[in-house]
């Protein structure tokens, strides 16, 4: 039987069981609309704008271990995905984006709401590809499915003329693919992860660092397992956090511009180092030169070749997924009886713990104001480290990433390599929906959060009981405080004027709201909003509007040359 | 297409390959030339894709050369650049990344050969007209267009010689040069098939 375009879009997404579809109607796509309305087994959330279509279904693949996934119209439609997609690709989640094109005839016409969305992505996706014939619309499907999710995940964008769309033809959704041109490596080579291994064992002062590729490559168990066994100290990148229990004993903190003094300190003076999923990007070693002082013995896993000595020259390369490396190294090790020089490990632990007691995440929360890493803190708390966290961009970033501690994978949701302010709600719905019954908190600014505010009203429509947690300083935090230590105090345009009453805000979208403004009702406030269970509540809390976010690396500057607090200025 | 009156050649940048050499040699002197070959699946948009890697990335492309194979379904590019030994690892690793390309290989890595093939049209009247035959013959290049004031030469050769040729005829008497950019292959055992 022959079946239209459309609806062989939708039977394909039914075929890769896509339970929820991300989206905003438009021309192009109306006949996929159609078929969607006359089925119920792909559940389709319409959104307020489409990049906040694109981050929801992020936040669902960062928060799951599928595909997200999202469909939009041609021409703006298209473009306004594209801050979400390229924020998916930093990232490297799997996702897959269905467009709308105008119809075939009319593509090169400059026709109405044409844009050459092949092109303009092109540098933003994984992948992607412009469907020319209704028989290719399955097989480009499952391909765009195995391409996002095998390798080094990232999005993949399906462009779909609209004539293409009502044509007809047999449906058949393939069961294999088979592609000449891409064949990613698993295994890691043998040879390397024994060398690797024995670099391991004789190191002095080892240090582990891992990165979004644990979380991504679902490796957390077995790095969880090597690192404990081979008693080292392990870090985690911004992308990484979860990958090790954060309330570990031998986890060190985050590392990089704001990271742990302890992390940093180690991860520049270690002997030997296990990179792990991580690329040594410049918000993690700052300057590689500086990083290449000093010597130590470079061991890196990681699913795409071209991350290996891309920025910083790597001893041991090895290439695979990192489940299955590190499931060979612990495999290996267990076969083995050969130990670490324990002598040389307690030394440096003990280096380790004195850089810990400088206690560089200290703060002092008087009676008066709020201090933002404090509600960070009792959100921790309240929630039993156990919430689902995503965040916007800028200072609560940070201080999500510092004071909330992270025991388990997938649980922290925030944009690490594009940096997007606006993500931390539209993700926390995709989060939400793919958790029904777990607590799901978005901390955010307020400057942040009026990049995609209009998706409280998506959050009503599907009854989405995020709770928000803003940290409103009225300023744009991050760019002040680099005003602050870099701009001669010249605070040019971070000041946000004619802030909006948030509470109001939020009420008038249908949800609950509350302003805190004394450190004393910020517990209450929390415990009260998580107990709210089917409600979206909307907590501004009123924040030190002077804080910053310590330790700090300069851009550009050396990991071990950190400013710690504001006596360090 | 038609009657686009192009500005004469003179008043363009001379954006060719001799000044890109000089510029990338001078900027770092470790910039080695590199022609890396490689396998494509021939789809639309398959070589912006690769274009669009080496302007993304900043890496140089001094040449870049395409056609199908004798597999209609492949296209073989022959790209010259050039960069430290790391920038080269990159752009291979990079290049390998992409989802349609099927096969890299660095030509330069080992023995090879390198053809490109160039078109000039001179002024060729009086004296001249001997002149330019037998530079054309010296070279082994062929005269392919004769009117009365001008010659086409046609030459292939490796970048070096056709450099020379252009640098052995008087530079007043050229009208018009165009070159292919450079095709290459691996000697003897050395194939680049899937």
């Amino acid at each position: 039987m022959v079946i239209t375009g459309a609806e062989i879009v939708i039977r394909s997404l039914q075929e890769e069981k896509v339970d929820y579809l991300f989206g905003y109607p438009g021309g192009a796509v109306l006949y996929i609309y159609d078929e969607l309305f006359k089925q119920d087994k792909v559940r389709h959330v319409l959104v307020r704008h489409e990049q906040a279509a694109i981050h929801a279904a992020d936040g669902y693949a960062r928060s799951t271990e599928k595909v997200g996934v999202a469909l939009v119209t041609s021409g703006p439609g298209a473009t306004n995905a594209v801050t979400g997609i390229a924020t998916a690709y930093c990232d490297s989640i799997p996702m897959v984006i269905i467009s709308g094109q105008v119809p075939s005839s009319a593509i090169g016409q400059d026709a109405f709401q044409e844009v050459d969305t092949v092109g303009i992505t092109r540098p933003c996706v994984k992948h992607n590809f412009l469907v020319r014939d209704v028989r290719d619309i399955a097989p480009t499907i499952k391909k765009a499915f195995y391409l996002a999710k095998s390798g080094r995940p990232g999005p993949v964008l399906v462009d779909i003329p609209k004539d293409i769309t009502a044509q007809k033809c047999e449906f058949e959704y393939p069961q294999a693919v088979a592609m000449r041109s891409y064949s990613p490596v698993v295994k890691g080579h043998h040879g390397q992860i024994k060398k690797a291994l024995q670099l391991l064992l004789e190191a002095k002062r080892p240090m582990v660092y891992a990165g979004g590729g644990v979380v991504l490559g679902d490796a957390a168990d077995k790095l969880t397992a090597l690192v404990r066994k081979l008693g080292f100290p392990c870090t985690n990148t911004l992308m990484g956090l979860g990958g090790y229990p954060a309330s570990d004993r031998q986890f060190v903190g985050m590392l990089g511009m704001h990271g742990n003094y302890e992390a940093n300190m180690g991860m520049h003076y270690c002997d030997v180092l296990l990179a792990v999923g991580a690329r040594f990007d410049d918000r993690v070693i700052g300057s590689p030169a500086h990083f290449a002082s000093e010597p130590r013995k470079i061991i890196h896993i990681d699913i795409d070749p071209s991350s290996i000595s891309k920025r910083v020259k790597v001893d041991v390369p090895i290439v695979g997924d990192v489940a299955e490396v590190l499931g060979e190294l612990l495999a290996l090790l267990d076969g083995t009886t050969e130990r670490s020089d324990q002598g040389a490990l307690g030394d440096w632990w003990k280096q380790i713990e004195e850089w810990r007691r400088r206690d560089c995440l200290k703060f002092n929360q008087g009676v008066d104001v709020i201090k933002p890493q404090y509600v960070v803190q009792k959100l921790w708390e309240v929630t039993g480290g156990d919430a689902f966290v995503t965040s916007d961009v800028g200072q609560h970033q940070m201080w999500a990433a510092q004071y909330y501690k992270f025991d388990k994978p997938r649980r922290w949701v925030n944009s690490g390599g594009l940096g997007t302010m606006g993500f931390g709600l539209p993700a926390a719905m995709g989060v939400q929906l793919a958790h029904p019954g777990s607590p799901v908190a978005c901390i955010t600014g307020e400057g942040s959060v009026q990049m995609n505010i209009q998706e409280l009203s998506t959050c009503k429509q599907f009854r989405l009981p995020i709770k928000v947690i803003l940290l409103n300083n009225g300023y744009l935090g991050m760019v002040r405080q680099w005003q602050e230590l870099f701009h001669g105090n010249r605070y040019s345009e971070s000041y946000m004027d004619a802030l909006p009453d948030f509470t109001k805000l939020a009420e008038a979208y249908g949800h609950v709201a509350l302003r805190v403004q004394k450190p004393g009702d910020v517990e209450d406030a929390l415990r009260e909003a998580f107990k709210r269970k089917n409600d979206l509540v909307f907590l501004d809390f009123q924040v030190d509007p002077t804080e910053n976010v310590y330790p700090m690396v300069q851009g550009g500057k050396g990991l071990t040359d950190m400013i710690l607090s504001a006596e360090d200025l | 297409m038609g009657n686009h009156r192009r500005p004469a050649p003179e008043s363009l940048p001379t954006l060719d390959a001799h000044w890109l050499r000089g510029l990338m040699v001078s900027k770092q002197s470790t910039h080695m030339r590199h022609v890396i070959s490689l396998l494509i699946e021939n789809e639309s948009g398959a070589l912006s894709r690769v274009s669009g890697l080496f302007s993304a990335r900043g890496y140089n492309i001094e040449s870049l050369t395409v056609a199908p194979t004798e597999d209609a379904s492949l296209s073989r590019m022959t790209i010259v650049t050039s960069g430290s030994d790391d920038i080269v690892e990159q752009i291979t690793k990079q290049l390998n990344k992409l989802v349609e390309v099927v096969k890299v290989v660095d030509l330069s890595e080992s023995a090879h050969i390198e053809r490109e093939l160039m078109l000039v049209k001179v002024r060729a009247t009086g004296k001249d007209r001997e002149e330019m035959k037998r530079m054309a013959e010296i070279f082994r290049g062929r005269i392919i267009d004769v009117t009365d004031t001008s010659y086409v030469i046609e030459l292939t050769g490796t970048q070096a010689k056709l450099d020379s040729f252009v640098g052995a005829i008087d530079a007043g008497l050229i009208l018009e040069t165009v070159r292919s950019g450079i095709c290459g292959v691996g000697r003897g055992d050395r194939v680049l098939k899937v």
